[in-house]
């Protein structure tokens, strides 16, 4: 039987002009319709052994919600996801699917998988456009949970539990709910006010507290939420922590900054928008170091500040560790890829500012540890580059805020916190912890699937105690 | 919200203020800072903490009025709030952890410039309620500038200079330093001084040639204050620290004062824009005759 040409290629989405939108902050994509989702949601196969649920980190039924899509019960599909994420209007829009769900999809090996993060993101859009948010538990059981971070982790964490009957309570350290979602991913990949606060609100919704400006580790101890505050278990979910620099001389000079810095005051402090009054700083031409999904934020946001951007990896395109997406969306708004070399130096003027980039050339190895192939120094090909400002988009190394001041809670050589994966459980009784702050930088739905699973570990455990 | 239950001026540019922080005042140790935020769109404001009291769960800050935040923080009266406050931030003072005992061997000299004087305050307070009265330089550009006089002046010996001579010492606080180790028989095995980071800068030059160890307290561009963001980045000794987490307070000796202060400058240009709009509301601030922005 021939397969419908049609069938083959997914349902195109509709997103703002490239030129246009290298100019302004308003969300890329703008997602499907509800004809298009349905005719996209009729390429599911139903498979049987769904391979797509496998590739969720929280499991979604995904054939089940497509199906409720297919009948145009929009309700069901909602009702179908929200069982199973509690920020579906996130993941639709965030979630590397090609490695996971999409990845698994068996409509992807001939030709093009279903579109699963576009009809997620259709659902939750169209929910929240009717006014229609998760039910909250019908019983509370009494007993109280802290969470420790209001990011994809701890809201995750906290809704499942809340769901569960349980009194949950969470401390944010910055003054705004939503962890990276708020501070980290732009505007434009990400509606902060449309999209993230009205998860956050759903969150709310199921019963949960959110407490802002409360550092754990200082402002209180996790030692003092279990023995003075009543909390019968606290699940870290503090994220990614202190970011990293390369240590090369000119680092200190003005106009370098960490992608954190950079994406903060744009995100969380609004500095792109006129009424708020935290500055930022964007030159003329930037350099981007680095190439995962904060590197291709930062340097799209660079760019709608108005500056020429570029990006220096130093490995080749193929081990890029951004979402194809987003460097594909970045090319066609002009980021100019540099691929295959490494900042050696930043050359500095007499004022103390960046005034250019000095790199060398790459060439790729054998491959190293992580499996890909180590990218090597070319002797001799160093190059300058005029640049005015220096992103740095390396990473992130685990804050030892939580670590340092909670008794007997165990960190490995990386300095993240030990968990089990299965339960979130660590090493002091009543702790559990997940995402970032245990795996390192990493993605949001990994994040969540933490969140979630240790959810169940804390429901366990508190069961087990009898009472 | 965090609400002010007292708010003063103590000088002509200089505000105190009494804010309830039960959550902040419960933990925090002299040396920590707080961070501010008086409304929606504001920016997020490190100050360190000047005074405490446990019991009723309040922070005083005080600051000076300098960017478009801080003059709109100015304007906020007893009975307003901040919308947020969250701390204690950063490090203790490593006096907080040191032995009394070893505490009233030292001979300890406090220098404070211009608003740094506020926070020296609860060091010296700290210190006094352990029985050991330090002495402490309080500098300022002329006499109305002086502030907190009375309070020091029960818990520490006082040293006042003035740049303009127009109250007590005349000269700068490393002349009044001087002054009193080579003219009035002092010494000093300690030195904490805590100012304009050029006051700390040269106060350091002076103390290293007496071979008196020195901490200062940095007070760079921060956004978070958890360690998250790196702004705040100092270069100290051959390591790169930051203030929020690592700091406020370093050894002196070790601290680049120079880049620090260029780092200081950073966006003074868009702070500048941003000061002339508020002060004369939407004309043109670009300065580039081109964006259209005075149109």
């Amino acid at each position: 039987m021939a397969a419908d040409p049609k069938m083959l290629v997914k349902v195109p989405v509709r997103e703002q002009d490239p030129k246009v939108r290298a100019t302004n902050f308003d969300e890329v994509c703008y997602g499907y319709n509800a004809e298009e989702a349905v005719e996209e949601s009729e390429r599911c196969l139903h498979c049987k052994n769904a391979k797509c649920i496998q590739g969720c980190p929280v499991s979604i039924n995904i054939p089940e919600f497509i199906a409720a899509i297919r009948k145009k019960d929009f309700k069901e599909a909602y009702n179908v996801i929200s069982e199973s994420s509690a920020l579906p209007a996130v993941c639709g829009r965030v979630c590397p699917q090609e490695s996971q769900c999409e990845g698994q999809c068996i409509r992807g090996i001939k030709g093009e998988p279903v579109s699963i993060g576009k009809l997620e993101r259709f659902t939750a859009d169209w929910a929240r456009e009717q006014g229609i948010r998760p039910d909250p538990a019908k019983e509370k059981n009494g007993h109280k949970v802290a969470v420790i971070g209001a990011g994809p982790s701890g809201l995750t964490c906290a809704g499942d539990l809340a769901r569960l009957g349980y009194d949950v309570t969470i401390f944010e350290a910055l003054h705004k709910a939503g962890g990276v979602l708020s501070y980290g991913i732009p505007e434009f990949r990400l509606p902060k006010s449309a999209v993230v606060d009205q998860e956050v609100e759903n969150v709310k919704n199921l019963g949960v507290r959110i407490e802002t400006n409360v550092i754990i580790g200082k402002s209180i101890t996790v030692d003092e939420l279990l023995t003075e505050e009543g909390f019968e278990a606290v699940f870290i979910g503090s994220g990614a922590g202190l970011p990293m620099f390369m240590h090369i001389p000119g680092e200190n000079a003005n106009g370098v900054f960490s992608a954190n810095e950079f994406l903060t005051r744009n995100n969380l402090m609004k500095a792109y928008r006129e009424d708020y009054d935290t500055p930022i700083h964007c030159g003329k031409k930037v350099a981007v170091v680095g190439g995962g999904n904060v590197a291709m934020d930062a340097a799209r946001t660079a760019l709608r500040l108005g500056a020429e951007v570029h990006i220096i990896y130093r490995r080749s395109e193929e081990e890029l560790p951004a979402r194809k997406e987003e460097v594909h969306h970045a090319k066609e708004e002009g980021i100019q890829f540099d691929l295959l070399c490494n900042p050696v130096e930043i050359h500095v003027d007499e004022n103390g500012w960046v005034k250019g980039i000095r790199c060398i050339r790459m060439e790729l190895g054998e491959p190293d540890a992580s499996g890909r192939r180590r990218p090597v120094p070319v002797e001799g090909s160093e190059f300058d580059m005029d640049v005015d400002t220096v992103i740095m988009s390396l990473g992130t190394s685990p804050n030892p805020l939580i670590s340092s001041t909670t008794i007997g809670l165990d960190i490995n050589k990386r300095k993240c916190i030990i968990a089990n994966e299965e339960d979130g459980q660590t090493s002091k009784t009543g702790v559990f912890a997940g995402g970032d702050a245990v795996t390192g930088a990493a993605t949001v739905i990994l994040a969540m699937g933490a969140g979630k699973a240790a959810a169940k570990g804390i429901d366990s455990f508190i069961r087990s105690k009898g009472n | 919200m965090y609400k002010i239950l007292d708010a003063d001026k103590l000088s002509e540019n200089i505000y105190r203020m009494v804010v309830d922080a039960p959550m902040v005042a419960r933990h925090c140790e002299p040396g920590q800072f707080i961070i501010a935020k008086a409304y929606e769109e504001g920016e997020r404001i490190p100050l360190t903490i000047c005074d405490y009291d446990r019991e009723k769960g309040t922070i005083t800050i005080v600051f000076q009025p300098i960017g478009v935040s801080t003059i709109e923080m100015a304007k906020l009266k007893a009975g307003d709030s901040f919308e947020d406050f969250v701390g204690p931030l950063g490090r203790p003072s490593d006096l907080i952890d040191t032995p009394v005992e070893e505490l009233k061997k030292k001979k300890i000299i406090f220098i404070a410039g211009g608003v740094g004087t506020a926070p020296v305050y609860p060091q010296v307070k700290w210190l006094h309620e352990k029985g050991i009265t330090a002495d402490v330089i309080i500098g300022a550009k002329t006499k109305d500038l002086v502030i907190m006089e009375k309070e020091f002046k029960e818990v520490c010996n006082l040293y006042i200079t003035t740049d303009d001579g127009s109250y007590q010492r005349k000269g700068m606080v490393t002349q009044c330093l001087q002054d009193l180790i080579e003219k009035e028989g002092k010494s000093y095995d300690h030195c904490v001084a805590i100012g304009p980071m050029i006051m700390m800068k040269f106060v350091v030059k002076m103390t290293k040639a007496y071979n008196i160890p020195t901490i200062v307290s940095m007070n760079p561009i921060m956004v978070d204050g958890t360690g998250m963001c790196g702004a705040c980045r100092l270069q100290v000794g051959d390591e790169i620290k930051f203030a929020c987490v690592d700091g406020p307070e370093f050894d002196g000796f070790l601290v680049d004062f120079d880049q620090a202060m260029k780092r200081m400058t950073m966006y003074k240009t868009e702070e500048g824009r941003a000061l002339l709009a508020l002060q004369e509301g939407k004309t043109h601030h670009g300065g580039c005759g081109m964006c259209g922005g005075d149109q």
